[in-house]
């Protein structure tokens, strides 16, 4: 929690363009009628917004990863990211949307579409974690083709879609905010509620279904609230991979097993993760700035890789 | 099957679906050499071919389709074997050079060359070759921890995989447009534009190590049944594996380097081959002879749907792809087996 809080101090503090933290204090509370003001406020709206993506993506994560059984599982896996990317990319090129705010349903539909076909291939009632991600790959696959297509015959979405698929939180403004801020939160708490059913299932169909667990509707709502919260991050900010993966991985190292534990951890880390790529990005790469999208990749990585060779999770 | 002093043990079935599908790769390339601007029918293609046809039908044949079709034969080829290959080692179907990164490192390399350097198509090759060398080198080293295990391999090869996909995105925005259009279409895998230069090396590369592969292959299929069987089965579990990775990366980085990452072909080629031919083992030289097959009918197909060369044939596989992934799954749920 404190840490949390700290990178979300630091992130209002810290930016591409050095600003004396007294400005800062000053430009928080008054507007001086300087560029501080934009600056601040650009801060605060990006500081929120990651905040929210974050913990919106740590918590899908953490739950796919419960409702696939699979310690790999990312949201991107079930095509989310796939999804949202083919929508937008269909926006620029057909629909000829030009503001990332126009962008936001069309990707928020599109993890929908794609979250609800992949739920329907995996079988909706007989759903499997294997059949869930083959289906989630496959629909991947098939919608990258696309957008590849989409990209070369169309300049315009290619000069536009290669900024939005590395993940940044720099457009964020509040109205993009004010958009999501609902599917976050419903998200948010169907999820929480989720985690001793969720428990339950995580430990296999037949023990599910002995400790009384409800199945099919604990798996249905899974997948909803896991789709919803990534969309709405994807929507809100791009897709920015990784984080949905590690951090379940890391909150799990101190909580063990017990999603009562990992879920309400993994909403205040990862944001704090996400919120720490995004300054790094700003301060690594002055006076221009790093997407964050691509801080939590290289970064991630390397962990990640860290933990699949120290620990038994080579043994899955 | 006995001859004089040999004695080997064949497998009817797969070698009737080896050499079926020989005939199917070699007639798709004929027709493949037919398609395009000039329309050539099948059996001038072959007179041609041989020696024969007339001035103009010999130059299009022999300098502008003829190496097109025997790069996508190569590299469908080099694909099928390196996908195989890949599934055996890391003991999942879903263990392809696409997943494990293979392809993305191999852009990362084309891609530094193209934004940073604004190199020519050489170059470009060159750079996609040593960047899907040096990821393989790269996941193999990392991996590595008293030997190399499937699972392993495979996380690791997905971390790899995201570090470099990252990589290829910054790559993309710091390119200005026409660096990151030239970018965006070598990413999608194409054929277009591939003349005798390709061919040369492509064979070369697969000529030497075919042999030294399928010399393995047996090693690889007792390796199938685990490491422990496989070492009391007196089979050098880790030196084989290394060599067949080895393979299996130049194999990849080549074909990459030729045409572009070509997804999917990788990862459907011996998921096919295994079906049509019903035996257990790794299936080499089927998936090497479905990998071709796939590659130049993907062509053809992308060339008669939109038109010559409007579209690249890594759009058309990857769909495809999809398509596929997408029937295995009815499939496997109608029989059950997942």
């Amino acid at each position: 929690m404190v840490l949390l809080l700290l990178v979300a101090l630091a992130s209002i503090a810290i930016g591409a363009k050095s600003l004396p933290l007294g400005d800062v204090w000053h430009g928080l509370f008054h507007d001086t009628g300087t560029y501080a003001d934009i600056v601040v406020d650009d801060r605060i709206s990006r500081t929120v917004l990651g905040l929210l993506a974050g913990a919106a993506l740590g918590l899908s994560g953490a739950v796919l990863q419960a409702l696939t059984r699979n310690p790999l599982a990312d949201p991107g896996l079930l095509g989310i990211n796939a999804g949202a990317s083919a929508a937008v990319v269909t926006a620029i090129t057909y629909f000829g949307v030009t503001s990332l705010s126009g962008y936001v349903w069309f990707a928020f539909a599109g993890a929908a579409v794609v979250g609800a076909l992949v739920w329907f291939l995996g079988g909706s009632r007989g759903a499997t974690p294997v059949r869930l991600a083959l289906a989630g790959t496959a629909i991947s696959a098939a919608l990258y083709g696309y957008l590849q297509a989409v990209m070369i015959m169309d300049d315009a979405a290619l000069s536009k879609m290669r900024f939005w698929t590395v993940g940044s939180l720099a457009s964020a403004t509040g109205s993009t905010i004010t958009q999501v801020a609902p599917f976050l939160a419903v998200g948010t708490v169907v999820s929480l509620l989720l985690a001793r059913p969720l428990n339950a299932v995580a430990m296999g169909d037949d023990t599910a279904r002995a400790l009384g667990a409800n199945l099919n509707r604990t798996r249905a709502l899974a997948m909803l609230s896991a789709t919803v919260l990534c969309g709405a991050a994807t929507a809100a900010c791009g897709p920015i991979v990784f984080v949905g993966l590690m951090v379940p991985h890391v909150v799990r190292s101190f909580t063990g097993p017990d999603l009562r534990w990992i879920l309400p951890y993994a909403t205040i880390l990862s944001p704090a993760l996400l919120l720490g790529a995004d300054v790094f990005g700003r301060l690594i790469a002055r006076p221009a700035e790093l997407q964050v999208g691509i801080v939590t990749a290289v970064l991630g990585g390397p962990v990640f890789i860290f933990l699949v060779r120290r620990r038994r999770t080579a043994q899955l | 099957m006995r001859t004089g002093g040999l004695s080997l043990r064949l497998d009817l079935r797969a070698l009737t679906v080896v050499v079926l599908l020989l005939v199917c790769a070699l007639a798709a390339s004929v027709v493949l050499i037919g398609t395009g601007d000039f329309p050539i029918p099948a059996g001038d293609v072959l007179k041609t071919l041989f020696g024969g046809g007339d001035a103009g039908q010999e130059f299009i044949v022999n300098e502008l389709r003829l190496p097109r079709v025997l790069v996508g034969l190569l590299v469908g080829a080099s694909l099928g074997l390196g996908g195989a290959l890949f599934q055996s080692i890391s003991r999942n179907p879903l263990g392809s050079p696409d997943v494990l990164g293979l392809s993305q490192g191999a852009t990362a390399g084309a891609l530094v060359v193209i934004v940073l350097f604004s190199g020519s198509a050489t170059a470009v090759t060159l750079g996609a070759l040593a960047g899907g060398l040096v990821t393989g080198l790269a996941i193999y080293l990392l991996a590595w921890k008293q030997g190399v295990h499937g699972y392993r391999l495979v996380l690791v090869g997905i971390g790899v995989s995201a570090v470099v996909t990252a990589v290829n995105g910054y790559l993309l925005t710091k390119a200005d447009l026409v660096d990151a259009a030239r970018a965006v279409v070598w990413m999608t895998g194409s054929l277009n534009g591939r003349d005798w230069t390709q061919v040369w090396p492509l064979l070369g590369l697969c000529a030497v190590l075919l042999p030294l592969v399928l010399a393995n292959a047996r090693g690889l299929r007792m390796m199938e049944m685990g490491d422990d069987v496989s070492y009391a089965l007196g089979v050098r579990v880790e030196r084989v594996r290394l060599l067949l990775m080895v393979g299996a990366v130049l194999l990849t980085a080549a074909a990459t380097a030729a045409a572009g990452p070509v997804g999917f072909v990788a990862l459907t080629a011996p998921q096919l081959a295994r079906r049509l031919t019903r035996s257990p083992g790794p299936n080499l030289v089927s998936s090497l002879c479905m990998g071709a097959t796939l590659l130049v009918t993907a062509d053809w197909a992308s060339q008669r749907a939109f038109g010559a060369d409007q579209l690249p044939v890594g759009v058309v596989t990857g769909v495809l792809g999809g398509v596929y992934l997408l029937w295995l799954l009815v499939t496997e749920r109608r029989a059950g087996r997942i």
